[in-house]
Order: C-alpha cells, then sequence, then structure tokens
C-alpha cells in the first residue's frame, strides 16, 4: 500500500514537471478583453489558429487595462481588446505597432424592468445626466480599468461630469471592480443599472437569471469596437513573438475568419453578437 | 437551490463519462499542488527539525515570524512571483511566467510558512523523555531526531495535509502567474471563477463538488496510511 501510494505520488511529481517542461513549446501568448472569451468566441477561434499555424495559442483573458499592462512588460506578444482611446495612445507610445479593429458591436445600458430612474429610451448622455439627478437608480461600475469603465468614463464626460465626482456622488454609484459576468449578476441582485457590452449581455441572459433589460441601447457613443494590436519588439524588446502575432491579426482579418465572426452565437441567440469589420474603423 | 442541486447532478455527468475536459484541469491542479506539497515538504520538514533541535538566539521571534506568515494573503505571494518571473522582471529570463511551473513555485513558497511552522509545534509536542531515552541507548544525534520525526508523524502529517490544502484551494495566486490558459494553466479555483463569470453556473458547482471528492480521497488514503 505505501509503495503504491508513494508510486502514485511520483508519477504526479513527473506529470508536474512534464507541465513545466511544457512551458518551453512553440506558443503565442495573447492577452484578451474579458468579452471576446466569456462569450466564447475565442474559444471557438482558438482550435482553428492552432492548426492552421500549428501553434499553442495561450489566451489570458483580461480587462483591458491590465491587457495594456502585461503588453508593456512584455508578458504577452499580441492584444485583443476594446479601448480606443487608450489602445491609440498604447501605439502612440510605441508599445504597440498598429491598431488592427476587426469587429464591433454596442454597448447598452441595461436595467430593472421597473426603470426607477425612468431613463428608458433617453440618449446614454441624458440618462446618465438623470440618474446623477435624480439619484433614484443604483448604478453599478466596473470600477476595473476594462474597456466597458472607459467607455462609461467617456459617456459620464459627454453628459457634462467629471468622473471624479460621479464616483463620490453618492450611495447609488458602485464600484464593483470584478468582470462583466459578476458586475451584470451584482447589478440584477440590487436591481441597479449597468452598462454592458452586448456580447456578454446576451450570452450571460441566456445561461442565467438575469433580472435585467436593456434600458437605453441607442446612441452613437455606444459603439464598441474590437482591434488587435501586436506588442512592438522594438520597444518592448522582451516580446519576441511578431511573426505569430501577424499571422494572428492576418487570420483575424481573413474573409473566412470575419464570416465566422458575423456568424457566432446567431443560432444560439438569435442575434448577431459581433460584426466583422475587418482592418477598417466602422463608419 | 435548483443550481446547486443540477450543479450535483452535472458533477456526476461530468465524472461517469470521465469528460476530458474536467480529468484534464484535476490531473493538472493535482499534480502541480502535490509538487509543490513535495517540494515545500523537502524544504520544510529538514528546516523545522534544525530550527526545533537547535537552540540559538531569536529562535522565539523566528517562529514567530514564520506563524505571522501563515496568513500572507494568496495574492500578495502571486504579485511577488508575477513581479519576479515577469519578463521585464528579474527571473524574467526564464519565460516561466504563466506556466505550470511558476504556479508550483509560488504554491510552495505560499505553503512553506504553515508547514514549517507546524512542522516545529509538531515536533514540540513529542515528550522531551524520548530522545533522552533514545539517547541513553545509545543512538546518535540523528537518529534521535528520526526517532521524534517518528513520534510526530501524526501531527506532521495534518501538517502536510493543511498545507496541501492551501495550495489545491488557493485561487488568487493561480490566477495572477497561472494566467488560466485552457489545457495549460487551467486548475479547478480558477475554472469555477472562469465558469462563474461565464454564468455556467452549473458547470462551476460540479467542479467545486469534484474538487471536494478528491480531497476526501486524499484524506482516506492518508489516514488509512496512517493506521499502518
Amino acid at each position: 500500500m505505501k509503495n503504491k501510494i508513494v508510486s502514485y505520488l511520483a508519477l504526479l511529481v513527473l506529470i508536474g514537471l512534464l507541465l513545466g517542461a511544457a512551458g518551453c513549446r512553440a506558443s503565442l501568448r495573447m492577452a484578451t478583453t474579458t468579452s471576446l472569451y466569456d462569450t466564447g468566441l475565442w474559444g471557438y477561434l482558438e482550435p482553428m489558429f492552432e492548426k492552421k499555424y500549428n501553434v499553442a495559442l495561450d489566451i489570458l483573458s483580461l480587462g483591458s487595462g491590465a491587457a495594456f499592462e502585461y503588453g508593456q512588460r512584455g508578458d504577452v506578444d499580441v492584444l485583443t481588446i476594446h479601448d480606443k482611446p487608450n489602445e491609440e495612445k498604447f501605439v502612440a507610445d510605441g508599445y504597440g505597432i498598429q491598431r488592427v479593429p476587426f469587429a464591433y458591436n454596442y454597448f447598452l445600458i441595461v436595467g430593472p424592468a421597473t426603470d426607477p430612474a425612468g431613463i428608458k429610451g433617453l440618449s446614454p448622455e441624458d440618462a446618465f445626466k438623470k440618474l446623477m439627478t435624480t439619484g433614484k437608480g443604483t448604478f453599478v461600475s466596473r470600477g476595473d480599468n476594462s474597456g466597458t469603465q472607459s467607455k462609461e468614463k467617456a459617456i459620464w464626460q459627454a453628459a457634462g461630469f467629471d468622473y471624479e465626482v460621479v464616483r463620490k456622488a453618492g450611495a447609488w454609484y458602485i464600484e464593483s471592480g470584478q468582470g462583466m459576468g459578476q458586475t451584470l449578476q451584482m447589478a440584477s441582485q440590487k436591481l441597479a443599472y449597468t452598462l454592458t457590452d452586448m456580447g456578454t449581455y446576451l450570452s450571460y441572459k441566456s445561461k442565467s437569471k438575469l433580472e435585467l433589460v436593456p434600458v437605453v441601447d441607442k446612441g452613437d457613443i455606444l459603439l464598441n469596437v474590437y482591434s488587435v494590436i501586436a506588442v512592438n519588439p522594438q520597444k518592448v524588446t522582451t516580446a519576441k513573438n511578431l511573426d505569430m502575432a501577424n499571422n494572428l491579426i492576418s487570420f483575424l482579418t481573413s474573409p473566412e475568419i470575419q464570416k465566422l465572426i458575423g456568424n457566432y452565437g446567431v443560432k444560439e441567440y438569435g442575434l448577431q453578437l459581433f460584426v466583422p469589420c475587418a482592418g477598417a474603423e466602422p463608419k | 437551490m435548483s443550481e446547486i442541486w443540477q450543479g450535483l447532478v452535472k458533477a456526476i455527468e461530468l465524472i461517469v463519462t470521465l469528460d476530458p475536459e474536467v480529468m484534464g484541469i484535476a490531473g493538472r491542479s493535482l499534480a502541480i499542488s502535490v509538487t509543490a506539497t513535495l517540494f515545500a515538504g523537502v524544504i520544510c520538514l529538514p528546516l523545522g527539525s534544525l530550527i526545533h533541535f537547535n537552540r540559538f538566539i531569536g529562535k522565539r521571534t523566528l517562529i514567530n515570524l514564520i506563524q505571522t506568515f501563515y496568513s500572507i494573503p494568496t495574492v500578495v505571494v502571486g504579485l511577488f512571483v508575477f513581479l519576479l518571473f515577469s519578463r521585464a522582471g528579474p527571473l524574467g529570463g526564464l519565460n516561466l511566467l504563466f506556466t505550470p511551473t511558476v504556479m508550483i513555485i509560488g504554491q510552495a513558497m505560499l505553503i512553506t510558512p504553515v508547514l514549517l511552522g507546524l512542522t516545529i509545534s509538531a515536533l514540540s509536542g513529542v515528550d522531551k523523555a524520548i530522545p533522552e531515552t533514545a539517547r541513553s541507548l545509545g543512538a546518535s544525534d540523528f537518529q534521535a531526531v528520526v526517532v521524534v520525526l517518528r513520534e510526530a508523524r501524526f501531527a506532521v502529517i495534518a501538517a502536510i495535509l493543511l498545507a496541501f490544502g492551501r495550495a489545491i484551494s488557493e485561487v488568487g495566486l493561480a490566477l495572477m502567474v497561472g494566467g488560466n490558459i485552457r489545457g495549460f494553466t487551467r486548475v479547478f479555483t480558477t475554472a469555477i471563477s472562469l465558469e462563474t463569470s461565464k454564468g455556467d453556473i452549473e458547470l462551476a458547482i460540479a467542479l467545486g463538488i469534484i474538487l471536494i471528492l478528491i480531497a476526501l480521497i486524499i484524506n482516506i488514503v492518508l489516514n488509512r496510511l496512517q493506521q499502518r
């Protein structure tokens, strides 16, 4: 019995070491925004990319803020994110080579069907103004420097408020500090409003009981563009997988994969989650 | 409540069908945490004995310090290991960040204080007369230490179990330094956290139940071993 256990342990250690040795395999490291991962899009595309280029695609699902940080440190070779102002800064600062948009959809404000603040159908800017002035609804913010929060800040600014003032405006403004899924769940539990991307909302709503309905879903500011950026090895000397990162960019913008992105989730959710836009900014 | 029930059903389904994804996660979790525990054990058992059997200035303070680190948050160890092994960090050249290897290193670091401290406590619990008797019967210093270790084996195994439990159940470190990469560094805790954020509550519950079942099996096996 004792010998058996010892040999099992030895086997496990061996597996552990093998797993460690596997660290030397050919791989491309990508940081992605959670919405592309939690909707299952990357789980769907990953095997195709791995097969086509015979490489392991290591995907880290993070908020866009963390993705930029990992990129600057050279811990990832390529990013797929949705935070245009910060993406442009990332490229302008020399960390990224080029910002290549590949798909888009829209953000929307969701909230309880009772709509306590009465913001249904307003423009996003007016909805935020009303939330701030009436104080009648609770709002859950991501509070994690994600692309979604970056968009939220942009809407507050467009509505004429300083974000730092909004943060301290009162108990109605909550920062979850978590991913989109958990934030939706929190908003549902607290009967609150939140800003979400369409993909995560639809996929989460279909799997779990969310007491949230779309409240505001029209306005130019709600456009949500996903882009892919290769980390620049000339600036980030520790990044060393530019060729494979470029392969990922060609892969994502190829007509064949663009078509798959456009069709992804349509059957399951009855709505298009992502609109392909290979390489070009949507209007 | 229905969600928990569905989770249980799903857990049984995943186990019976030997779902490859789940089995991969289970094997990986076990391999990483067992290896980490063994590494920590190889360091802590001799080091703990050394501290216990020697008198030196500052011994009490050292033990206090070790015990303080029992409660070090996993994310703090995670951050430290992340900065150490990040490509921009001092050990970045090893290219180990986001691999199982670095998770083993991190978990071993995390559980070292617990294992070290509890080893010292276990040895302190042994009757002082035992090593003296052994010595009077002609045992060498080393043999006397072995006698004490054997006497303390129950408490030492309990310490190892606790350390293993801390290693396999933590999520902060595994997420920060492992990165939760599917099929490579995804373990039970990070998978549960991900499935919850994706809204697959049933799968998350099922994974949690399987983790508890594995812990149960390990405990039964070790208890059997102790009784021999």
